[in-house]
């Protein structure tokens, strides 16, 4: 464990990602005490304004300040990430172990659902849900991370497939451990790698994913921000209200980046092949 | 590796603020200064529209874009001058018996479809016969099922008998005519939707005739040299190209990739003041024949109490709600009726802003305690609903935005939901499952509200949404619909809006305006009631502004 | 290996069945229904008797079994329907005049990927946490997370209204036809070329990203370890054999994005005005146009089917350490 710690905080930028992430998560959970203004209160008096010291971000087309909606803004967005994703790694780890582990039938049976989910229209799909049920922001996350677990049931399967069949696994059902036990402590840990790198991809894209889903009109519904409406809100005012599309796009892009660094630097260092050559062949300078 | 990170949103602050500056390459033709320059014929006019059309027989179309394109190429008997009033098209005449129910046009006889067929009595009644086949999918049936029987009494007569006194006869034959000729054997089959003439070679008879038809992409439609009110159009071609984005558009706009858009209220108020623009465009602005409105469900008790309705229109600041959502380009609405037209009673008040008032209304229909959360209760429960309207539509979710935030104030408790079109029409609409609807109403050429506030209208396919009963609103609106003189239908229908302005049912919140832009290099183009439209084919380039030779 | 692919082969019959019967079903199930949308003038009634006449024609008052049976023995003549839109054309014309484009703007917009993605990566790997490593990760992230819209109308700004060297919308200029030949294919060139930069910028972090971490994992292997020991020069050992069996989880990946080429982003196509699968499709799901839903579902389907057999089959082949089928 102290291995891990030591290399990760060798990861510079994986670092600097952490930090941002657990700022963005600060600043997201204090937003209420934050925010300088109500961010759902219209103002006639106020449409538009340019950053200033009363707005510092500016304000939107019916006078809100866009500071305190990017920060209840920061709420949403980072919750349907969290959420959303969750839900789909977590169904993506039983279902891929499922269908690895066990092969045969119930390995067909999963790998053909897999197929109906990627044929099937995700756009409809929300459709009907949401029509169905009240859209709302646990709607929406639920959606996202229902339709978006084949990915990661794929790359499960795919390492139990493959260390299914290495020694130490065989070793273990010789001595007669338990299939559960065999899974949770030697090959669920080596799967993880592959499973980080869809998470830290998976998280910033379910950001992205809702400001798509706002552009069509399905998102959060108002007047709750999140960075994907406003910015979507703010793409009909490129020019005379630049901040509308500047700060969310910079939020999402800094969240982004921070993301996908902490979550390769995580996973750089929990894989311990990585680790060893950390040292020697790898750091050539070819 | 630090600057790395910034470097790209400084890249990106870099390009908006170009942006920002405005900063214009292209610049401006100089437009010649003389505004008189002599009509001439020649170049191409390219309108932006944002959706693709679907059919090119406007008749079986429901979409706006499929009749814009469609009222160049078609006609009716009758069109409406700049003034909205009843003008003769392919009828030179007519006479409508006192009784309302006998009418006799006259036709042109120097009327020819783009295929060069002679115009005749008998396209009128073919068109008759379409819109009334039981197998022909036009959702504009109505007008003419009420009539008995029609004849061509000679080629350039026809005869209409209506079964009962129908007010709305003249204006319904401003309804496209359609080619006997061509189409009779698929409106026999029932299969009009797949006549060639709905897909790639559509006749009409208007002043322009159909080039191509590339779906998604553009409607190109080129003059008819034929044309039979003054011989051809000046413009040679028209282009509707699709730009789904508003964006987009304006970004054409100011590229010059296209000659006429619709301006929003933003991009009106704030972003074509700049010298450049002024010299390139004109822009117009003028009122739309529709109306936004908020309905209440009559069917909840709380709503059936006139003065909760009283106190909620109190509640929202009209004047302050047009100016945030379509920054005051638009009028005051008190009723279904335009103001300016004849319909309009001009004596009605609109509810002014008295939050006061309101909230003394509330207390007397019993809502006088509130929650921890400053609600109002009564019986224990808080007074919340939920405001619907539809998805993708920017300016009703401003306008629900608003009224929720003027109502939090009064003490009720709102939420929103944005409902995709289709699922708000089928679940919410027409089941009557809702609480209260933002929406927009188009309001035709014909002030006949029946269908809107008679009674009997609250089955679920009708729609009265809000579930109205007056018996008076439905013994005046009989009377409005069964007399074709006009200021007797007009005194039905003041009353009425006296009535509507009152009861509210509906809180009629604005009349927008439309605000489209044009190239200056285009003249003629006249302003009026009706829009900029009706005088199209007088449009006109000086030889020297031609843009577009090609072709 | 060939019983394997048979044994696929037969039961993705059963399966092509299973898919398209519980989609058609998904799909009808959704509230509102293609004639709902018949509205013309509201207040006029005739609209529910419209409503109700294209609801016979549609065969939507016959129940689900039925309507999925219809339509399935027609599909299976290749007969896909009519759109239900006021056109009422057939629903391959309409996918038809639509899959072009996209499929181009796909096809080149993924060999551009591939061709940056390969490199980009392998040269991120064999220079870990170098300065190129470092700078491209950023660049290749700031690509994925900046929203497409965004990035397109800031672009659009730039070069299409500012610096003008590029067309804003469409695909074609107005006077396309009265070009020289060549003169129509740089205009054709001039009016994607923002779009693919658009999807290319957006889609790169996923390819290289991939491409850098099984390189990764392979350079660390034994046998690139005992091929270094045998001396061979480092530009061999990476070049011939590290990167072939880096590629592997690659060829997958591409194997599996196949069906995605016949998809559009209705989002980049609304933007640039481009005809595509991505608006047909949003379209046709808000109009509830059932026909073209599924006629475009059963291409997908099959075409997922079979990408699938052929990448679980090439790295079946590939791979000894997975065993396709039970051997045991």
């Amino acid at each position: 464990m102290k291995e891990f710690w030591r290399a990760l905080r060798r990861n510079r930028l994986a670092v600097v990602g952490g930090v941002i992430v657990v700022i963005l998560v600060v600043l997201a959970v204090f937003a209420p005490v934050l925010a300088p203004w109500d961010p759902n209160r219209p103002d006639v008096k106020t449409i538009l304004e340019d950053p200033s010291r009363r707005h510092p971000l500016g304000t939107d087309q019916l006078g809100r300040d866009v500071l305190s909606r990017m920060l209840y803004g920061a709420r949403v967005s980072l919750a349907v990430g969290f959420v959303s994703v969750g839900i789909a790694t977590a169904i993506g780890i039983v279902l891929g172990a499922l269908a690895g582990y066990n092969g045969g039938s119930v390995d067909g049976f999963i790998m053909r659902l897999v197929d109906l989910m990627l044929v099937f229209p995700r756009f409809f799909l929300l459709l009907a849900v949401l029509a169905f049920l009240r859209p709302s922001i646990w709607t929406i996350m639920a959606v996202i991370g229902l339709t978006g677990w084949m990915g990661v049931t794929r790359l499960v399967r795919a390492e139990f497939l493959a260390l299914k069949e290495r020694e130490f696994v065989v070793w273990s059902q010789a001595i007669g451990a338990s299939g559960y036990r065999v899974v949770w402590r030697h090959i669920l840990p080596n799967a993880m790698a592959p499973v980080l790198v869809a998470m830290t991809l998976g998280i910033p894209a379910a950001i992205l994913t809702e400001s798509g889903l706002s552009f069509l009109g399905l998102g959060v519904q108002p007047p709750y921000a999140t960075w994907g409406n406003i910015l979507n809100e703010g793409k009909d005012t490129l020019e005379i209200g630049w901040w509308l599309s500047f700060y969310p796009g910079v939020a999402i892009l800094v969240t982004v980046l921070s993301y996908n660094l902490l979550g390769e630097g995580i996973r750089d260092a929990l894989d311990p092949r990585l680790r060893q050559a950390a040292g020697g062949f790898a750091t050539r300078k070819g | 590796m630090r600057s790395a990170s910034l470097f790209a949103p400084l890249v990106v602050a870099a390009a908006l603020v170009l942006a920002g500056c405005g900063v214009e390459r292209g610049g401006a033709d100089e437009p010649v200064a003389l505004k008189d320059a002599a009509p001439a014929q020649g170049d191409t006019f390219i309108e932006a529209s944002i959706a693709n059309i679907s059919a090119l027989i406007p008749n079986i179309a429901n979409d706006s874009a499929s009749h814009e394109v469609g009222a160049l190429i078609y006609n009716g008997l009758v069109t409406y001058d700049r003034d909205l009033k009843v003008a003769p098209e392919l009828a030179t005449a007519w006479t409508f018996s006192p009784d309302c129910k006998h009418l006799t046009f006259k036709l042109r006889d120097d009327v020819r479809w783009h295929d060069g067929k002679p115009f005749t009595a008998d396209d009128v009644v073919f068109t008759h016969a379409a819109m009334v086949h039981p197998k022909t999918p036009t959702a504009y049936r109505e007008d003419f099922d009420a009539i008995e029987r029609i004849e061509a009494v000679d080629a350039h007569t026809v005869d209409v008998t209506y079964r009962t006194p129908y007010a709305k006869a003249l204006q319904s034959w401003s309804m496209y005519m359609l080619p006997k000729h061509l189409l009779e054997p698929y409106v026999k089959e029932g299969k009009l939707r797949e006549a060639p003439q709905n897909r790639t070679a559509p006749v009409g008879t208007g002043p322009y005739r159909f080039k191509e038809w590339k779906s998604g992409e553009k409607v190109v439609l080129v003059a008819n040299p034929d044309y039979f009110e003054a011989g051809r159009p000046y413009l040679s071609r028209v282009v509707f190209r699709v730009i789904p984005s508003q964006a987009t558009v304006f970004l054409e706009l100011k590229a010059k990739g296209v000659d006429g858009a619709s301006l929003t209220a933003l991009q009106y108020k704030r972003q074509t003041e700049y010298p450049a623009f002024r010299k390139a465009y004109n822009r117009f602005r003028y009122a739309v024949n529709s109306v936004t409105y908020f309905a209440f469900n009559l069917k909840d008790p709380r709503f059936a109490d006139k003065r909760v309705r009283h106190a909620i229109a109190h509640a929202i600041n009209k004047q302050e709600l047009m100016d945030h959502v379509i920054l005051g380009l638009g009028r005051n609405a008190t009723g279904p009726y335009l103001p300016g037209t004849w319909a309009f009673n001009s004596s009605v008040q609109a509810f002014p802003y008295d939050l006061a008032r309101a909230k003394e209304l509330l207390a007397q229909a019993g809502w006088r305690e509130r929650d921890s959360e400053g609600y109002l209760v009564k019986d224990g429960k808080p007074f919340a609903f939920e405001i619907l309207t539809n998805q993708g539509n920017d300016e009703r979710k401003k306008i629900a935005e608003i009224v929720q935030a003027s109502l939090r104030e009064l003490g009720l408790k709102v939420d929103l939901r944005m409902v995709e079109w289709a699922t708000l029409l089928k679940e919410h609409v027409r089941k009557r499952n809702f609480d209260a609807l933002v929406l927009g109403l188009g309001l035709g050429r014909d002030p006949d509200m029946f269908s809107l506030f008679h009674s009997s209208k609250t089955r679920p396919e009708d729609f009265n949404v809000a579930s109205y009963a007056n018996p008076e609103v439905d013994r005046l609106l009989e009377r409005g619909r069964a007399t074709c003189v006009q200021e007797e239908r007009a005194t039905q229908y003041h009353r009425v809006h006296e009535i509507l302005a009152d009861e509210i049912p509906v809180i009629f919140l604005y009349h927008r305006d439309a605000l489209p832009a044009v190239t200056s290099r285009v003249r003629g183009v006249k302003p009026s009631p009706s829009g900029i439209m009706y005088n199209f084919p007088e449009w006109y380039v000086p030889r020297e502004l031609q843009r577009y030779t090609a072709g | 290996m060939l019983t394997y692919a048979l044994r696929r082969i037969f039961f993705a019959i059963p399966l092509l069945l299973g898919i398209t019967f519980l989609s058609f079903a998904i799909i009808h199930l959704a509230p509102g229904e293609p004639t709902d949308l018949i509205q013309g003038d509201p207040r006029l009634e005739a609209s529910a008797q419209a409503r109700q006449l294209l609801r016979e024609i549609y065969g939507l008052d016959q129940p689900i079994h039925v309507q999925y049976w219809k339509w399935l023995t027609r599909i299976v003549r290749l007969d896909f329907g009519r759109s239900f839109s006021p056109d009422g054309r057939p629903v391959l014309a309409k996918i038809g005049e639509r899959l072009p484009v996209t499929l181009l703007l796909n096809i080149v917009e993924l060999l551009i990927i591939i061709a940056l993605a390969i490199p980009i990566g392998v040269l991120s790997a064999t220079r870990q946490y170098s300065m190129f490593d470092k700078v491209t990760t950023v660049f290749v992230f700031v690509g994925f997370a900046t929203p497409d819209f965004w990035l397109a109308l800031l672009l659009l700004i730039l070069f299409g209204v500012q610096l003008g060297w590029l067309p804003i919308s469409g695909l074609r200029s107005l006077n396309w036809e009265y070009l020289s030949f060549w003169k129509q294919q740089t205009d054709f060139l001039a009016h994607l070329l923002l779009p693919v930069v658009v999807a290319t910028f957006g889609g790169l972090a996923g390819f290289s990203r991939y491409m850098r971490q099984s390189m990764l994992e392979v350079v660390r292997q034994e046998y690139i370890q005992s091929a270094r020991a045998k001396g061979l020069a480092e530009r061999v050992v990476i070049g011939k054999h590290a990167l072939r069996n880096a590629m592997l989880p690659i060829v997958t990946i591409l194997g599996l994005s196949l069906p995605g080429l016949i998809g559009g982003s209705v989002i980049v196509e609304s933007i640039f005005a481009i005809p595509g699968m991505g608006q047909l499709m949003v379209q046709a799901v808000f109009e509830r146009d059932y026909p073209v839903i599924m006629g475009n579902l059963v291409i997908v389907a099959v075409l997922t089917l079979v990408a699938n057999l052929i990448a679980d089959l090439a790295y079946g082949m590939v791979d000894p350490r997975i065993r396709v089928g039970r051997r045991r």
